[in-house]
């Protein structure tokens, strides 16, 4: 595993899927965009139920079919948008080449997955649902995300000493 | 067409609208696909506290917290606006086995009956809500990534590595919801 190295964008690049590095700086409320994209994805994480406790302990269970079929013609669509935006060369709203980062292997990914996992299971959420959780009213839920937050913050603490 | 929209929605309508978040944020500004960033920039912009791991200019990634903000803005949208009017409908066999647990409540996508503020000073409670929560911000950093970012955004480019967490999040799931999770509701 590379060491750190002191320039910013090798620090967000560490264990992190997504690095994005814009060359072009907006006022804030350019972000108001993401915040609408999130919108219309939080309404369809709680109408799916895939933010539901219920439809994770079915997936887990085999009981269902729901889940796979939700995460599998995602990943299909995901698939045929990323091979169209290299196949036509297709830029952003700001005229920007579309740039992909290739991920490295390490260790984490099987140690941390197995107990990402483990979370899954008993919470019936991964990060994003965590947020729609709380936003439909289960406010207990914010205890979750605060618990979350610290295990990202212990695994920072602990990261150099952990196997990657 | 609003008590159409009030239904629970298919999987093959919201799976692909799902998939459409993976270019959308791409062609918005070159951004890529994943959500467990957002508790990464948090630690960094409240509690770097000197570790080398949060020392960067989280500002740069601020387009993740107005996304995650979104989501839970969403989630308002959808219960209040939206709402499905009747219980959650599940596998009679997982019906069968939470009953079990005293597990009877479906009137919110979390089991209110173990989920709720006074549960989180008993055993049960802390293990599902605290423990849990941990273990998926703890998990998914040290994976370098969750659902979104390697499931979904990982997979649709052919990372190889993030096939090999996913495997690894299905195992864990597996694990937990067959051979632990039984033990911690029967609590």
């Amino acid at each position: 595993m590379k060491q750190h190295t002191n320039t910013d964008f090798e620090t967000r690049s560490l264990d992190a899927v997504c690095v994005n590095e814009s060359q072009l700086t907006h006022k804030w409320y350019h972000n108001i965009k993401y915040l609408i994209v999130g919108v219309l994805f939080g309404i369809v994480f709680v109408k799916s139920e895939v933010v539901s406790w219920f439809r994770i302990q079915e997936m887990f269970r085999l009981q269902s079919f729901h889940m796979y079929g939700i995460i599998g013609s995602a990943i299909v669509v995901g698939m045929t948008s990323i091979w169209l935006i290299k196949k036509f060369h297709i830029k952003t709203i700001y005229g920007e080449n579309i740039e992909f980062h290739p991920k490295t292997f390490n260790k984490g990914q099987i140690f941390g997955g197995l107990l990402f996992g483990f979370g899954w299971a008993i919470t019936g959420a991964c990060p994003g649902p965590l947020f729609a959780q709380i936003g439909t009213g289960a406010t207990v839920i914010s205890v979750t995300l605060l618990s979350a937050v610290a295990g990202t913050w212990v695994y920072g603490l602990l990261r150099d000493r952990l196997p990657h | 067409m609003l008590e159409f929209l009030k239904q629970p929605w298919p999987w093959y309508i919201a799976g692909p609208l799902i998939g459409l978040t993976v270019p959308a944020l791409l062609i918005l500004g070159n951004k890529s696909f994943g959500i467990s960033s957002s508790l990464r920039h948090i630690c960094a912009a409240c509690l770097p506290a000197n570790i080398p791991f949060f020392k960067y200019d989280w500002k740069k990634e601020a387009w993740n917290l107005f996304f995650v903000f979104g989501i839970l803005l969403g989630g308002t949208i959808a219960i209040g606006l939206l709402s499905n009017p009747n219980p959650i409908e599940v596998n009679s066999k997982l019906a069968a086995e939470l009953a079990g647990y005293g597990i009877t409540n479906y009137d919110n996508l979390i089991p209110q009956d173990i989920m709720n503020w006074p549960a989180l000073l008993t055993l049960k409670g802390f293990l599902l809500m605290v423990v849990g929560g941990f273990l998926v911000g703890f998990g998914t950093r040290y994976a370098g990534g969750c659902t979104s970012g390697h499931a979904i955004m990982g997979l649709s480019t052919f990372q190889w590595p993030s096939l090999i967490a996913t495997i690894c999040f299905m195992i864990g799931g597996f694990i937990m919801a067959n051979l632990i999770l039984p033990h911690i509701l029967a609590l």
